[in-house]
């Protein structure tokens, strides 16, 4: 029964450690979908999890925690909409930006939270009956997190959104063609902050996660590099919600097998599995459908100024 | 058709800075009517229909709706009141479906799509006038006759009932226009009022039930179908011949061959039309004048010569020396002075000066310390000398070539491009958009480059501005070389019948 052991081991832990991965990624592929690359999820990550842990801590309530995480992930997407799209500053230069004072601020505020377990972790659920299904029971429904099935429900609705609704198509014009949408009266510039303020939720979130379920403690630099990870996601799932549940889900078992080969290979070289492996993919991804028509928003990355088309 | 028309446009001005493109203008339209507005390029049809649909408005004169006096303030305005305008570019994103496309139009959607229930209107509206559209297909995956189509489809279900078409037969291949004319003598049995803007006799004659032809901002003339003929209308469009720009001695005595185009061919991208076989000589002293409705091959007779497209087949000859693969640089460095059809794009850099275009064609002449620096006195001097030679007011220096209006930039153009050492003028349209006095500077300017012993090869569509400076006119259609006339032999209106494909006599 020992491959079964495995199987449970890496398809439970794909799913723990894919979870932030989901929730980050659902939120940039939105702000891109409306056009606006944010460079900005590692940092935003960081200072979710910091502002979690802190707020999880001194109220010993892990739901409060992972709010103030939702609420900071708001504002430092807000700060990227306003240079992005009021002030059409440059999006790869502003989400950089943001990345590195998320991660700079996230360390100077963390000194004092550094290193303690969290009193108030959240705990893990088991699905009563579901857990008690031969192989897919342990495999997906024991001890796993709630937010791990909030991420799939919202991965599920966010595709009905964007597929399915006006609001759907409302953001995809707006990512593909804003001089159009423009002209058939849709308020580019907020629907763009709405995008990106909702990634920027999401992305709080996910670094809620890492420092309030995953560890539970605080440590500078937690975040790991997933938000670049994110970003290779986004493309991979090729801005749709529903691909990126396959996709996190990949690399949170490719994450797990950097510590199972361990026993064989150098711990170095599998941490950099996964990140190799982002770059791998999205070289065949490019290869393999650069005739086809990638789902790219075509004007993803560029300011919308109205009269210049 | 007695009843009062649908729409009703009267005594509609509209001026832009130095022309009146609308000069009291009547026109209207019924219910159940194909309503065809005819005229050159520049005669105010396009400041027309953007009238009606609210996109400008007109200094005076009224719009009514039934009758009834109505302001049209703007296009959201005007779809309001039932009328939609399907512009030649089109307004659809191509990564979403036809049904997508549909739905963004749509305003009283529910927030909640359902694919089936829109997708059942769209097919039984594709399906009722032959659109065939089928509402999941990605509109990058459609033609250009079927994203027209998609456009169409988008009005009809916002209710419209007065529908604009601005030139819709100029991106379509000849067996869709008559498929696009098949769908609007449906759309008019059912009673809606179309509208559509062209420049060929034939189209307005096969489709439409009445033709408004509109010359020089004003209205030629309004008669229907059944009393049209194609000698009529060709009269109205061009009208009589006009006072001769700069009267002048038309020799015949020319020095040798500067340039000599023989049998050139080459391939057709997208929808711009193929030179077939033409052959053209402009020799010393001489101006061939290149008449035509523009779009029928000139721009690409332009990038021939200049070498930017390499003919497939045929042989380019400039200065006795075999051209027909030399690149642009060699042929600007050979003596070919160019001045492009739309020279923002092609002929300056918009973020650099006045000054700075001047010495970007020629900057080893301003160049100092081998490349090290600029002499800017000089290039500053020739800039100003060449104002003063064409009779144009200088420009200021520093100003952002981008911020100049479109005359301006043709004359930065004009001044850069005869300030060289060249053999050869080529001048796509090089009065367009200018105000009468700049634009006779620079007819004078091209007569002073004949007698200079210069070829110059005049593109243009301004028949009158043809015959004053042509030694010799040749007409293009659907890139062939129609016809070849000496200005003291032939009558504008001939020249006009040439450009539109009327046969003679």
């Amino acid at each position: 029964m020992d491959w079964q052991t495995w199987l449970i081991g890496i398809v439970g832990r794909a799913l723990a450690y894919g979870t932030p991965l989901l929730w980050a990624t659902l939120g940039e592929v939105y702000a891109e979908r409306a056009g606006v690359v944010n460079l900005g999820i590692e940092g935003m990550m960081a200072m979710g999890a910091l502002m979690a842990f802190a707020t999880a801590q001194t109220t010993g309530d892990p739901w409060l925690g992972l709010l103030a995480a939702l609420a900071v992930g708001g504002v430092l997407a807000l700060l990227h909409a306003f240079l992005t799209v009021t002030l059409r500053a440059n999006q790869y230069v502003s989400g950089l930006s943001l990345t590195l004072l998320g991660l700079g601020l996230s360390g100077l505020l963390g000194r004092g939270w550094e290193g303690i377990a969290l009193r108030a972790p959240l705990p893990n659920v088991t699905i009563p009956g579901l857990a008690s299904i031969p192989l897919l029971g342990p495999m997906l429904f024991q001890d796993e997190s709630i937010l791990t099935y909030l991420g799939l429900l919202l991965a599920l609705v966010l595709w009905i959104v964007l597929w399915r609704t006006r609001w759907g198509i409302v953001i995809r014009a707006v990512g593909e063609a804003p001089g159009a949408a423009d002209a058939v009266g849709i308020n580019v510039a907020l629907v763009r902050y709405l995008c990106v303020v909702l990634g920027g939720l999401l992305a709080g979130v996910a670094g809620g996660y890492l420092s309030v379920v995953y560890r539970p403690a605080w440590t500078e630099g937690m975040s790991a590099g997933m938000g670049w990870v994110v970003i290779a996601l986004t493309i991979f799932a090729s801005w749709d919600p529903l691909q990126a549940v396959g996709g996190a889900l990949l690399f949170g078992a490719l994450y797990h097998l950097s510590f199972r080969l361990q026993q064989w290979v150098a711990p170095e070289l599998l941490k950099l599995m996964p990140y190799a492996f982002a770059i791998v993919v999205l070289a065949f991804v490019g290869l393999g459908k650069a005739q086809r028509r990638r789902g790219a928003p075509a004007a993803l990355g560029l300011p919308y100024v109205r009269g210049e088309r | 058709m007695d009843k009062s028309p649908v729409l009703r446009a009267e005594g509609i001005t509209k001026r832009f800075p130095g022309v009146v493109a609308n000069n009291r203008v009547n026109f209207d339209v019924h219910a159940g009517e194909i309503h065809a507005l005819l005229g050159e390029n520049g005669a105010g049809k396009s400041t027309l229909v953007k009238i009606l649909y609210g996109f400008y408005q007109p200094d005076s004169g009224t719009i009514s709706l039934d009758g009834r006096p109505t302001p049209i303030r703007s296009p959201r305005e005007a779809r309001g009141h039932g009328i939609g305008l399907v512009f030649q570019g089109f307004t659809l994103i191509p990564a979403l479906t036809v049904a997508e496309n549909v739905a963004l139009f749509l305003s009283k959607l529910d927030w909640y799509i359902s694919p089936k229930k829109l997708a059942a209107q769209i097919q039984e509206a594709s399906r009722r006038y032959g659109l065939e559209l089928e509402p999941k297909t990605p509109v990058w995956q459609l033609s250009v006759g079927q994203q027209q189509r998609v456009e169409l489809l988008k009005l009809l279900l916002t209710r419209a009932r007065v529908l604009i078409f601005d030139e819709p037969s100029k991106v379509l291949a000849p067996h869709e226009v008559d498929t696009l004319f098949g769908i609007f003598r449906d759309l008019r049995n059912d009673g809606y009022s179309l509208v559509f803007i062209t420049h060929k006799l034939r189209e307005a004659l096969t489709c439409a039930d009445r033709i408004t032809v509109l010359r020089q901002g004003q209205v030629a003339g309004s008669l229907n179908a059944q009393d049209a003929s194609e000698e009529k209308l060709v009269e109205l469009m061009f009208g009589e011949p006009l006072k001769e720009v700069a009267t002048r001695e038309r020799g015949s005595k020319f020095g040798k061959p500067i340039l000599e185009l023989v049998d050139i061919c080459t391939r057709a991208v997208g929808t711009t039309p193929a030179l077939r076989q033409v052959s053209l000589t402009v020799h010393e002293g001489e101006i061939v004048g290149v008449a035509g409705v523009s779009g029928n091959g000139q721009r690409e007779l332009g990038d021939v010569i200049l070498g930017l497209i390499k003919p497939t087949t045929g042989k380019k000859i400039f200065l006795s020396q075999e051209a027909t693969a030399w690149p642009p640089a060699r042929m600007i460095g050979q003596g070919v002075a160019f001045v492009p059809e739309d020279p923002l794009a092609m002929a300056v850099v918009p973020w650099f000066s006045v000054l700075e275009n001047v010495a970007l064609l020629s900057p080893k002449r301003f160049s100092l310390y081998g490349g090290l620096g600029m002499a800017w006195d000089k290039a500053r001097a020739v800039a100003r000398a060449g104002f003063e030679r064409l009779g144009l007011n200088p420009l200021p220096e520093r100003a952002r070539a981008a911020s100049l209006s479109g005359g301006n930039l043709q004359r930065l153009v004009l001044v850069r491009e005869l300030s060289r050492d060249y053999k050869l003028v080529v001048g796509l349209y090089p009065t367009r958009g200018l105000d009468v006095r700049s634009a006779n500077a620079v007819r004078q300017a091209f007569l002073q480059a004949r007698a200079a012993g210069k070829g110059v090869l005049l593109i243009s569509e301004d028949l009158s501005e043809l015959f004053a400076l042509s030694d010799r006119i040749v007409v293009m259609l659907r890139g062939q070389i129609v016809g070849e006339v000496r200005p003291d032999q032939t009558s504008l209106t001939e020249v006009g019948r040439m450009m539109v494909g009327v046969g003679h006599g």
